[in-house]
């Protein structure tokens, strides 16, 4: 019998040592197509993101994916001026929670957004962003 | 349920780079305490074993099964409790619950870890294990730069310009520091100035280095007794009076109590109710204090300060010997050390001997209770409140 091929969509956007294997691997064909993506229960309306393929709130496991969009508030940041493995060629690079009410986006900033310009409370935006190794990934940036 | 004593304590030096095994480390704390409690090998009936990063420092998972054989508690059995940094607090925990029930009368419980040993590359990289591997730490999330992003929060939530707020937090890491000096097991015995804190080398902003606990090796134990043994062994039983435990999710799932963790008040008051006791009634007290705004919350979350008022607090003295609450007078993480596993035991350690007067230069005096408070990643809290037992 033939080896079952491994679902590692994943492999493109966990980028140092580990990949996880997950049943939310959509996540990364939307990311492919530009989209960065959540989930909301079918059941009873609650919003995942990250994206969860099983409810917290109903307990149930109906979801389906929604696109994040428009804006979120910056709750907080902070730029790393050392990293662990595999980060050092990326640093220094500014993390950041993005909270747009229903759900929290955390991630990064975008470079061309000055870390000078970052107050806490500003709107950002979540986009699409291809990091330079190639990996898949998303960034906050001003809309 | 039973009552629960602490009847022996074992410390070692919390250093940098050692060179020994985890085993050989945690034999050295377990025999000391199994020796100050008068006990043998034979007499200990489980091992729980505190220990986080063993597979990655070492390769070595299971350490808590050796470790029993190693220090001739051979065949009992032996569990090893993972709860990030605060792994060994959970062993105490349990230990006591299971003492507590009757099922044992003498458990051996501590922790052990050897984080400089891994080198800061490879210890940043395990220490983010502690946060969501999936989606957070992808984006370069760091421990550090968790709390960096908390103090930015508080900042703004408490509305304390951050100029300000960077004294307040330098002011931990002094006071931590001055008392370090009177730890001889400390990795820092040296004092240090707000200057040289707020001219550190700025790690994630605005973390600067001395706003950071460093990475360590050591190990620390504890012997817990049902209360029938206790006074077969000592005069100067400490008991357990009150115990909680708590989780939350991943950071982003916390935001509507950022920079409060939800979870430290849920433990807090579980150990608060099972003691009968509130904030006001704790002599001293061993916090969680990673980073320096982490005691900051910590302070607050314990119910010692208004939330937005630790920093005034620390910097008016409240939190040394003498003040309204003192706060880690054994150094701390800061300036003792934080050998991960074995942190939660060591806390214990130090209430042990501060409630039996044996701290030499930095006693508290007329210690009755006292209180620890352990942070494991972002999502777990552990507190035990300790008596005097005469």
């Amino acid at each position: 019998m033939a080896k079952k091929e491994v679902d590692d969509r994943f492999k493109k956007f966990g980028t140092v040592s580990f990949t996880a294997i997950t049943k939310t691997n959509d996540f990364i064909s939307y990311l492919e197509k530009g989209k960065v993506m959540g989930t909301k229960c079918k059941e009873c309306g609650a919003i995942y993101f990250p994206p969860r393929s099983d409810c917290s709130k109903c307990l149930q496991s109906n979801m389906e994916w929604f696109e994040v969009s428009g804006t979120g508030r910056l709750l907080s940041f902070s730029e790393l001026k050392y990293g662990p493995v595999g980060f050092e060629d990326d640093l220094p690079y500014t993390i950041a929670l993005l909270d747009y009410g229903d759900y929290k986006v955390f991630g990064r900033i975008s470079k061309d957004t000055p870390y000078e310009d970052l107050n806490v409370g500003m709107e950002l935006k979540t986009e699409f962003a291809t990091l330079p190794n190639g990996q898949l990934s998303y960034v906050f940036k001003r809309p | 349920m039973r009552k629960v004593a602490i009847v022996g304590t074992g410390h070692t030096p919390f250093t940098f780079e050692t060179e020994k095994t985890s085993i050989e480390l945690f034999s050295e704390a377990a025999m000391d305490a199994i020796n100050e409690a008068n006990l043998g090998s034979k007499d200990i009936q489980a091992l729980y074993l505190g220990n986080c990063l063993g597979d990655f420092t070492e390769g070595q998972a299971m350490l808590q099964s050796y470790a029993a054989n190693d220090i001739g508690a051979f065949h009992i059995p032996a569990t090893r409790f993972e709860g990030a940094c605060a792994s060994s607090s959970l062993a105490v925990r349990d230990a006591f619950i299971w003492v507590a029930s009757g099922y044992y009368d003498v458990v051996l419980a501590g922790g052990v870890e050897r984080a400089a040993s891994m080198g800061t590359a490879l210890a940043t990289r395990t220490f983010s294990m502690f946060t969501d591997s999936h989606y957070e730490y992808p984006a370069g999330l760091t421990f550090p730069a968790m709390f960096a992003m908390l103090t930015h929060l508080y900042a703004k939530r408490y509305g304390i310009p951050l100029e300000k707020l960077k004294e307040q937090m330098a002011q931990v890491s002094v006071q931590s520091h001055y008392y370090g000096v009177f730890n001889p097991k400390a990795q820092f015995q040296k004092e240090i100035t707000v200057d040289k804190v707020l001219s550190g080398f700025m790690v994630t902003t605005p973390l600067q280095l001395l706003d950071c606990c460093p990475f360590s090796d050591g190990a620390s134990a504890v012997v817990l007794v049902s209360e029938e043994r206790a006074k077969e062994i000592t005069d100067k039983p400490v008991y357990i009076t009150g115990i909680g435990q708590a989780s939350s999710g991943k950071l982003s799932s916390q935001k509507d109590h950022l920079p409060r963790l939800k979870a430290r008040e849920e433990s807090a008051k579980q150990a608060y109710d099972m003691a009968g006791i509130g904030p006001a009634d704790i002599d001293v007290c061993e916090l969680h204090d990673c980073f320096s705004i982490a005691s900051l919350i910590a302070a607050e979350g314990l119910g010692f300060f208004e939330f937005g008022m630790s920093g005034e607090a620390w910097e008016k003295g409240e939190t040394k010997i003498g003040g309204k609450i003192p706060i880690n007078v054994s150094g701390g993480l800061k300036s003792k050390g934080h050998p991960i596993g074995a942190t939660g035991a060591s806390q214990v350690t130090e209430i042990y001997h501060q409630l039996r007067g044996e701290c030499g230069e930095r006693q508290v005096e007329g210690v009755k209770i006292g209180l620890t408070d352990t942070l494991g990643g972002d999502g777990i809290i552990c507190t035990l409140i300790m008596q005097k037992g005469w």
